[in-house]
């Protein structure tokens, strides 16, 4: 699956993180700041690349600004995004 | 025990996250309103994946979907059913029909995610005049309805007529909406308040509630749940005189005596069924600690 | 004699201010204070290097300061708090020496002991006379009390009063008295009066931070603590206050009336005074323009020092007799620590201020705080700073559980009884890594770039730079 277009999903309120994408045909490019790097970086990645490998979306970028958002809200926030990016879910 | 059901915005993680800490018997996940229109699939996902991955121990959880005549609610149907909230609330409910094409659809979704059918309840919201005359209907219209819940500002409207904090407007619907429910053996849960900065006027209103016999009301600020709770919470002496008719009935089958009486007067079973819901209440409240 | 000078500058003259002095300032006017920087530019432009400054507290308008330690004008720093701004230069390392931190009471009980040594204080007055008799009461930039600056007026060797607001010998409602003041300078402008007070300090409409308020009002009902004679102290700032709100519906109900209400002084708590809960108000510090306007008008609003308020070197202290304290926690071990220090990644951005002070001295000593804030957890193994001992912090409050220290068996019953959701402290801290995920371990740098010291003087704790 590829991303077909740009798009945006969530907000920069506290608990929340918003997500830009765009497609890329070559690499995947991810771009993480968070609020909470030092404690969660590790986790907020796994549950980013963890949604992207559900949607077998290999390529691509995504950029995160994290309010310290739950790994549930990544998940949605990414899932949302990845929809409206014109990725279908397999 | 439903004496609080309070809303919350769906598409706002800080609100799902902490909802279940705000003193509320019931939340309501909320897809319709709180939502704009671009925004009800971010919604929809944030929700589920609440309910999927985080635990609201002792609330219990409903799902507010959009309108039927929408292209949303079958989605949201679809999106929050596997992972099993207690109860989905339909919006502008105005007669039977609508609840069994809900129904159905949960149905399906419930079969296809090997749930057993009809594990997820339904609580109607009715906010239409037509909703309000088809009250008994609605009641009746399948074994999931658990209740029916007033929606009193969409109601006003489609009656043509204002709002107003003492409610004469909405007062036909109410006593109408709880006839329906009692007579169908479910509750009646009353429309919100909507005034947030005034405690007096809510508390009011709520007690006005109670009185017509509603179970529990809705709330649209976290700040209004405790004094809903407290109104529609048992009093000590309440407590009290439930756990002396109790004791009574005790006392009464010790000694074998047919006709009980507490205080010169006799203990008919409607007094045992409400002191049994007082304790019931009770236990859920204070969880048994009150009274050792 | 006249001690009224024509200038900053023949001020620091005539005191004799020279490198390696240690020169001391209050916090009075918060982030509005223009007296700090303006001292310090004033040295820096005449040469003077190697000053250590000992101010209560230094917030993000002292950012200047962070120019002066890189310059060698300011070598040495102590203060009782200290916010984000200057402190996030502080933890990456620019002051060799480490940051003495103290508390409020520790401050002034360290000036009265000997142990800090002051050589020259400069007292921002919203209003002063020629002879230096000034009071925080009165002028354009008004703060209320001036609590504590009156150890600096007693015990530094010289004394320069700094006012934007000079009024005919002798002022008529005077704090600090001319016998302590050697010089007076009239200068613009004290400080931005904008910033100085909160126009009024409203109460948290944060849902979870009232239904934390609201256990831990609950928590205070049943300690057994809330009856006719009950002191109270409480924060400004998030959960605190409403805490006071539930208190206020508490007292009402069952017709409490309490003794006094402490600490930094906001309109709220003068409401609650005027009504009839507390006999008396005892202001170290005023939050918001109510409470100044209290303090001038209402002979039931004493102005107190921060001796008087909670030095251990004193005899006694108005925390020792308090019954119940309020206070927040950017972090909690499982030990019952607090961290008011730090923020979660290791940076200074607070400090103690009467936070160890008044856990030591009341009662009951409650804090609240939410369990996550923003994915982190409140409750840790170690806290990243210890600012207030375990030892003396009884309970803490989230809106997922009430933990109660060990030590306090009987109180946990209590709670327990009134059907409160008493939890265990490593329950709690479950619980919350349940929902955030457990976090990693901020790695920090091994030089101690601040010293913690405890109200009594003793090392508490240190804070190393971050990396």
């Amino acid at each position: 699956m590829k991303i077909l277009k740009n798009a945006v999903a969530g907000t920069l309120e506290s608990s929340d993180l918003f997500i830009q994408i765009e497609p890329d045909d070559k690499e995947l490019i991810l771009e993480i700041d968070s609020v909470v790097a030092n404690q969660y970086m590790d986790s907020i990645r796994a549950a980013v690349l963890d949604t992207l490998k559900e949607f077998e979306v290999s390529t691509g970028k995504v950029f995160i600004k994290d309010k310290g958002a739950l790994d549930c809200v990544i998940r949605a926030r990414m899932e949302t995004a990845l929809k409206r990016g014109g990725v279908e879910q397999p | 025990m439903r004496r609080t059901m309070l809303f919350l915005p769906g598409n706002t993680p800080n609100m799902l996250i902490n909802g279940d800490t705000l003193g509320a018997d019931t939340i309501i996940f909320d897809l319709e309103d709180a939502v704009s229109p671009d925004e009800k699939d971010a919604a929809r996902i944030l929700v589920r994946n609440a309910l999927r991955y985080q635990s609201y121990p002792g609330c219990e959880t409903v799902v507010r979907i959009n309108p039927t005549d929408t292209a949303f609610w079958k989605e949201d149907l679809r999106a929050v059913i596997p992972l099993k909230p207690d109860v989905i609330m339909p919006t502008k409910v105005n007669g039977g029909a609508m609840i069994r094409e809900v129904s159905a659809c949960m149905a399906e979704v419930e079969r296809a995610a090997g749930i057993e059918e009809g594990t997820v309840k339904i609580l109607p919201l009715i906010e239409t005049a037509m909703g309000v005359e088809k009250a008994f209907e609605i009641a009746t219209a399948d074994a999931r309805v658990i209740g029916l819940f007033l929606g009193g500002e969409d109601f006003t409207a489609d009656l043509h007529c204002k709002r107003t904090k003492e409610g004469n407007e909405i007062f036909y619907a109410r006593t109408r909406l709880v006839c329906a429910a009692r007579a169908c053996g479910i509750e009646a849960y009353d429309t919100p308040f909507t005034d947030v900065e005034d405690m007096e006027g809510l508390e009011k209103d709520t007690e006005f509630a109670k009185s017509l016999g509603f179970a529990g009301k809705a709330v649209i600020s976290p700040r209004h749940v405790d004094i809903v709770n407290a109104v529609f919470s048992p009093t000590e002496a309440e407590i009290a005189y439930a756990h002396d008719v109790m004791d009574a009935i005790e006392e009464g089958k010790r000694q074998g005596k047919g006709v009980i009486s507490l205080r010169g007067k006799m203990i008919d079973a409607p007094i045992v069924k409400r002191a049994s819901q007082v304790l019931e209440m009770e236990k859920a409240i204070y969880g048994g600690a009150q009274y050792e | 004699m006249s001690k009224l000078l024509g200038s900053l500058k023949e001020a620091i003259e005539k005191t004799g201010l020279k490198d390696g002095m240690t020169i001391s300032f209050h916090h009075h006017m918060r982030n509005g204070d223009y007296v700090l920087n303006m001292v310090l530019a004033q040295a820096a432009e005449m040469g003077i290097k190697n000053l250590t400054v000992n101010a209560s507290s230094i917030f993000d308008i002292h950012e200047p300061i962070i120019g002066h330690i890189e310059s060698g004008v300011v070598t040495g720093l102590e203060c009782n708090y200290m916010g984000g701004k200057v402190g996030k230069a502080i933890s990456r390392g620019i002051l060799e020496k480490p940051v003495i931190f103290r508390s409020h009471g520790g401050r002034a009980g360290d000036m009265e002991n000997g142990s800090s040594k002051i050589d020259i204080a400069f007292i921002a007055a919203p209003c002063a006379d020629n002879m230096g008799n000034c009071s925080g009461k009165y002028g354009p930039s008004a703060c209320g009390s001036l609590g504590y600056a009156f150890s600096d007026a007693m015990h530094a060797d010289k004394v320069v009063v700094l006012t934007d607001n000079l009024v005919p010998y002798p002022l008529k409602d005077t704090s600090i008295a001319e016998g302590y003041i050697d010089y007076v300078v009239e200068v613009e402008q004290i400080g931005d009066p904008t910033k100085i007070v909160s126009g009024t300090t409203k109460i948290t409409r944060d849902p979870v931070g009232l239904r934390i308020a609201g256990l831990a009002a609950q928590v205070v009902k049943n300690s057994g603590y809330l009856k006719d004679g009950f002191s109270f102290q409480t924060g400004a700032g998030g959960a605190s206050l409403a805490v006071a709100k539930y208190v206020e519906e508490m007292m009402e109900k069952d017709h409490i009336k309490g003794s006094f209400c402490m600490g930094g002084i906001t309109g709220y708590l003068v409401d609650m005074a005027n009504k009839g809960y507390f006999e008396t108000i005892l202001d170290v510090q005023c939050f918001d323009l109510k409470a100044i306007e209290s303090i001038r008008e209402n002979p039931k609003h004493q102005e107190i020092s921060a001796m008087r308020y909670a030095s251990p070197a004193a005899k006694s202290a108005a925390v020792d007799s308090l019954d119940v304290v309020i206070l927040g926690a950017t972090q909690v071990d499982t030990d019952f620590n607090v961290n008011v220090h730090t923020d979660s990644n290791g940076y200074i951005m607070g400090g103690s201020g009467g936070h160890c002070d008044t856990a030591a001295g009341a009662k009951l000593a409650i804090v609240v705080a939410p369990l996550i804030r923003a994915r982190l957890p409140l409750i840790v193994d170690q806290v990243l700073c210890k600012s207030t001992p375990g030892s003396t912090v009884d309970v803490i409050v989230t809106q997922r559980g009430i933990a109660v220290n060990p030590a306090q068996k009987e109180l946990r019953e209590k709670l327990e009884k009134a059907g409160l959701p008493v939890k265990d402290i490593k329950e709690l801290k479950k619980i919350a890594e349940e929902i955030a995920g457990v976090p990693k371990a901020v790695e920090r740098g091994d030089r101690v770039v601040a010293k913690v010291l405890y109200r009594d003087g003793t090392l508490l704790d240190t804070i190393k730079n971050t990396i």
